[in-house]
């Protein structure tokens, strides 16, 4: 019995050893792994298209670009641990911020790239029922008692986290908005919410695909694919004010030096900047930053005021210890009488 | 009352993935399972099933035949731990091989100096397709032993047996059926998990996605009929191994059709 | 710790019970060590205050009461459905025998997408129990279902074979000698099945607790009311906090072990009462 059975396990750690000898790099690496989160799946399979024709004919090399989507926090986790990304695309700077932490990436990533290393950018606008029955037109109307809202989890989901601040730069805009009365709203809002799903994609099937709740709060590009996706059975409004929600890109500086892929990943990131790179963007809902492409798509984006991240929170290190970490605002809301 | 039940709890979710699966004809159901990476997604799931189930399989009897065919103590804490990889939730059971072989697990830097890869590539699937799938065989045929008793067996050690006969003449007639149980459960188990190995994955595509990472894939790309199909397709596994199972059933019963014997 | 207690002729104690602990240890207990380890790194204090939180033990109570509901669902259910399988032959008999399987074939986020969508107020059977003023999606009702889902082929695959074993004289002798059919069942079957029927029974339950993937779309994850313990792990790791995450592991765990051990406990007793 026993000499089967280490027999077999003899075997099967040699078989494990092989294959982790063959995943060894070669010396010159045509391929490239791209992390992202969850919306982008769309954006990226026509982005590495694109890009690898425009390699083929600059350079004459074949590339192969990998892609890995999931969550924004799991994917910055996964790189982390060992996932051997060559680039990160991800919802938020704090989960780039915090593979930086680990030392992966050059804490000064940000300023590497224009734009704040975000080549497009996105906004969060709510979906609707066809016909908005309930009359939603603004965020005051999210705190009305007897709407139902839908929103992802802030602990789990990127995107979420963006829905949050949004609310709550939102009323901080208001005429006499103060910390107080944001903070009275984002409960009102947060009491109204019926699911918090784990992620953006479930918030947007729990609304759309299980008819649940009156309203979503979404990002930008995933409430226009909803729309096409549902045939119509729901609409944008977009309110007055939001956030601009800035989902940046990064070189993985550890694992490019590693494998000497750095040339490949940095052409990549930089194809995103490039006119093609910004139609496609475009093209997916995103909008693109030069404003030259935004011209030429006249209509695809609405116009509302935006505001960033650093003008009403102070960045995310802060935002995130404030609002999100345990114990933050957000907890406090969910509290047993804490409303 | 029993039926009920059961059309209510299986047969409804199953008709509904077919329904899902079959909602645009049996040309985009070809097309959904015929992509390149739902089929590399199948292969990573089968090659996963394929290296579990037998290290399983030796670990079950093994422990079968120390816990059913002797007495000492402690039996109930190491029949406890022999559960526990199944109240170990999927996400924890991934995540422990990534506090082991991760970048800054404890055999983290030794790995990466080696330039070995366990968790993202196909190992660290491997390990946790074994972990979530390891009390299976086991814990089907410890009961059938225990109820089997031990006399029969010692009877054959007193005439004269080896330990190796009488466990092929003896045992293995009494509790085929509770192995082959077991070699299903532990199969099917193995072949359609997904928290832990979605943990380990690295989810890249094409390349360490197995088939309920795909399935999630792709429902999360609005293409629910693909994803339905991909999920049909894990039922259909589980189907195969169990014709497989009623074949065996079939060629064991006609080698050893003793009169009398109600087996 | 290990020694045999009674004399007994069979061979291969050492080998098997050897291999069973080496195996045991490199596969599960390693592994699993990292967590304690990993969340030792908080401290005391801090660890009791992440897993003595009101929304943890919330997510607690919500997490082992509803795995302990389905358990017990499916204890009642598993057997009748097993009890039949094996007994009667029914038109129809293979496909339903492989339908047992299915909760395991489907991966879990799938079963808990086909869940959602035939459990929802809109769904198919959603429709007609919102018409009754019952709520499934989105409540722990909804949780405890997708968990019976989960958990029933444990209770039936556990108990086929013991069925399948159980003489069918045995049960004529009793009724021969005068027996109802009540007794038959309290005195003769169920005694000789219990061993098995705790052991899906507590199969169902493990695999409960730490359910993720089928419960986290039905679930609703509203903190406090429909949170589940593996959820506010998974919480914990999005804010790259390791430690706490394992330390709310660690106490699942230790939870799960106890009351897994208490049901191992009752089965060899009612193994020894079999017996005698």
């Amino acid at each position: 019995m026993i000499r089967v059975s280490t027999s077999v396990f003899a075997l099967v750690c040699a078989a494990l050893l092989v294959a982790c000898a063959r995943s060894a790099p070669d010396s010159a690496p045509t391929d490239m792994l791209n992390v992202s989160y969850d919306p982008t799946r769309e954006l990226y399979v026509e982005v590495d298209k694109a890009f690898a024709a425009d390699w083929k004919a600059r350079t004459g090399q074949d590339v192969t670009i990998r892609q890995s989507h999931g969550g924004a926090g799991a994917q910055a986790r996964a790189v982390i641990d060992g996932l051997a990304a060559d680039v990160v695309t991800l919802a938020l700077a704090y989960d780039i911020d915090a593979i930086a932490g680990t030392g992966l990436i050059d804490p000064a990533w940000q300023t590497r790239l224009p734009d704040n290393s975000t080549p497009y950018t996105s906004t969060i606008v709510f979906l609707v029922r066809k016909g908005n029955p309930k009359g939603i037109r603004d965020w005051a109307d999210l705190g009305q008692p007897g709407i139902g809202v839908v929103t992802p989890n802030p602990k789990t989901s990127g995107g979420a986290r963006w829905n949050y601040l949004a609310a709550w730069g939102a009323a901080l805009r208001q005429p006499g908005g103060t910390e107080a009365s944001a903070r009275a709203f984002v409960s009102r809002l947060y009491g109204n919410v019926l699911v918090l799903d784990s992620g953006a994609r479930g918030a947007t099937t729990t609304f759309v695909q299980r008819g649940i709740g009156d309203v979503l709060l979404s990002w930008e590009n995933e409430a226009y694919l909803a729309i096409e996706e549902s045939k119509g059975a729901v609409e944008i409004v977009v309110p007055t004010v939001s956030i601009l929600a800035e989902p940046p890109v990064a070189v993985v500086d550890d694992v490019v030096d590693r494998r000497g892929s750095r040339p490949l990943a940095e052409a990549y990131l930089q194809y995103l900047y490039t006119t093609d790179g910004q139609r496609i963007a475009a093209r997916h809902h995103y909008r693109p930053r030069r404003p030259e492409i935004l011209a030429e798509f006249p209509g695809a984006f609405a116009d509302l005021s935006l505001f960033t991240i650093d003008e009403v929170f102070g960045g995310w290190q802060t935002a995130q210890r404030t609002h999100f970490a345990d114990g933050g605002i957000f907890d406090q809301i969910y509290r047993p009488g804490g409303r | 009352m029993a039926l009920a039940f059961l059309v209510l709890f299986l047969f409804v979710p199953l008709l509904a993935v077919f329904t899902e699966a079959l909602r645009f004809g049996l040309g985009a159901y070809a097309a959904a399972i015929l992509q390149p990476d739902a089929l590399s997604a199948l292969r990573l799931t089968l090659l996963a099933a394929a290296v579990a189930v037998p290290l399983n399989l030796v670990f079950g009897v093994s422990a079968g035949w120390a816990i059913a065919k002797f007495d000492f103590r402690g039996k109930n804490i190491l029949l406890t731990l022999i559960d526990l990889p199944f109240a170990v939730s999927p996400v924890i059971a991934g995540l422990v091989f990534i506090l082991l072989f991760g970048r800054q697990g404890w055999l983290g830097p030794w790995l990466t100096d080696h330039d070995i890869r366990v968790v993202f590539a196909l190992p660290g699937i491997v390990l946790a397709t074994v972990f979530v799938s390891f009390p299976f065989v086991a814990r089907e045929i410890i009961p059938v032993m225990q109820a089997m008793g031990r006399e029969e067996e010692e009877a054959a050690r007193v005439l004269g047996a080896s330990g190796l006969q009488i466990f092929r003449r003896v045992t293995l007639p009494n509790i085929k059926w509770g192995l082959l149980y077991g070699v299903l459960l532990c199969n099917a188990r193995a072949m359609g998990e997904f928290g832990a190995v979605s943990v380990v994955s690295g989810k890249i595509r094409g390349e360490t996605n197995t088939l309920p990472l795909h399935v999630e894939i792709l429902y999360n790309e609005y293409q629910f009929q693909a994803a339905f199909a991909a999920a049909s397709l894990l039922a259909g596994l589980a189907i195969v191994t169990l014709v497989l199972k009623v074949v065996i059933e079939r060629r064991l019963q006609r080698a050893m059709a003793v009169p009398g014997d109600p087996l | 710790m290990v020694r045999t207690r009674r004399h007994t002729v069979l061979p291969g104690f050492r080998l098997t019970m050897g291999y069973t602990i080496f195996y045991l240890v490199l596969i599960v207990l390693l592994p699993l060590l990292t967590l304690p380890i990993r969340s030792w790194e908080l401290g005391w204090s801090v660890f009791q205050a992440t897993v003595t939180d009101p929304r943890v033990l919330a997510s607690y109570r919500l997490s082992l009461g509803a795995a302990l509901a389905a358990a017990a669902i499916n204890a009642v259910f598993g057997l009748v459905v097993a009890w039949v399988l094996t007994r009667y032959r029914l038109p129809g008999q293979r496909v339903i025998d492989a339908l047992i399987d299915l909760p395991f074939a489907l991966p879990t986020a799938v079963a808990g997408i086909t869940l959602t969508t035939l459990y929802a107020p809109g769904g198919w059977l959603g429709r007609h129990l919102a018409a009754w003023g019952i709520t499934v999606a989105f409540t722990p009702l909804g949780i405890t279902l997708a968990l019976v889902f989960i958990g029933l082929p444990f209770v039936v695959r556990t108990l086929q074979p013991v069925i399948d074993d159980l003489d069918l004289e045995i049960e004529e002798a009793a009724s021969s000698l005068g027996a109802t059919r009540w007794q038959v069942l309290g005195r003769v079957v169920l005694p000789y099945l219990s061993p098995a029927w705790l052991t899906g029974f507590a199969l169902a339950f493990a695999r409960s607790v730490g359910e993720y993937g089928s419960v986290v779309f039905i679930a609703g994850n509203m903190p406090m009311r429909t949170e589940i313990t593996p959820l506010l792990i998974i919480t914990q790791l999005e804010q790259f906090d390791y430690a706490r995450a394992t330390a709310i592991a660690v106490v699942l765990l230790l939870l799960s072990f106890l009351l897994l051990l208490l049901i191992n406990g009752l089965q060899s007793w009612a193994g020894r009462r079999l017996s005698t």
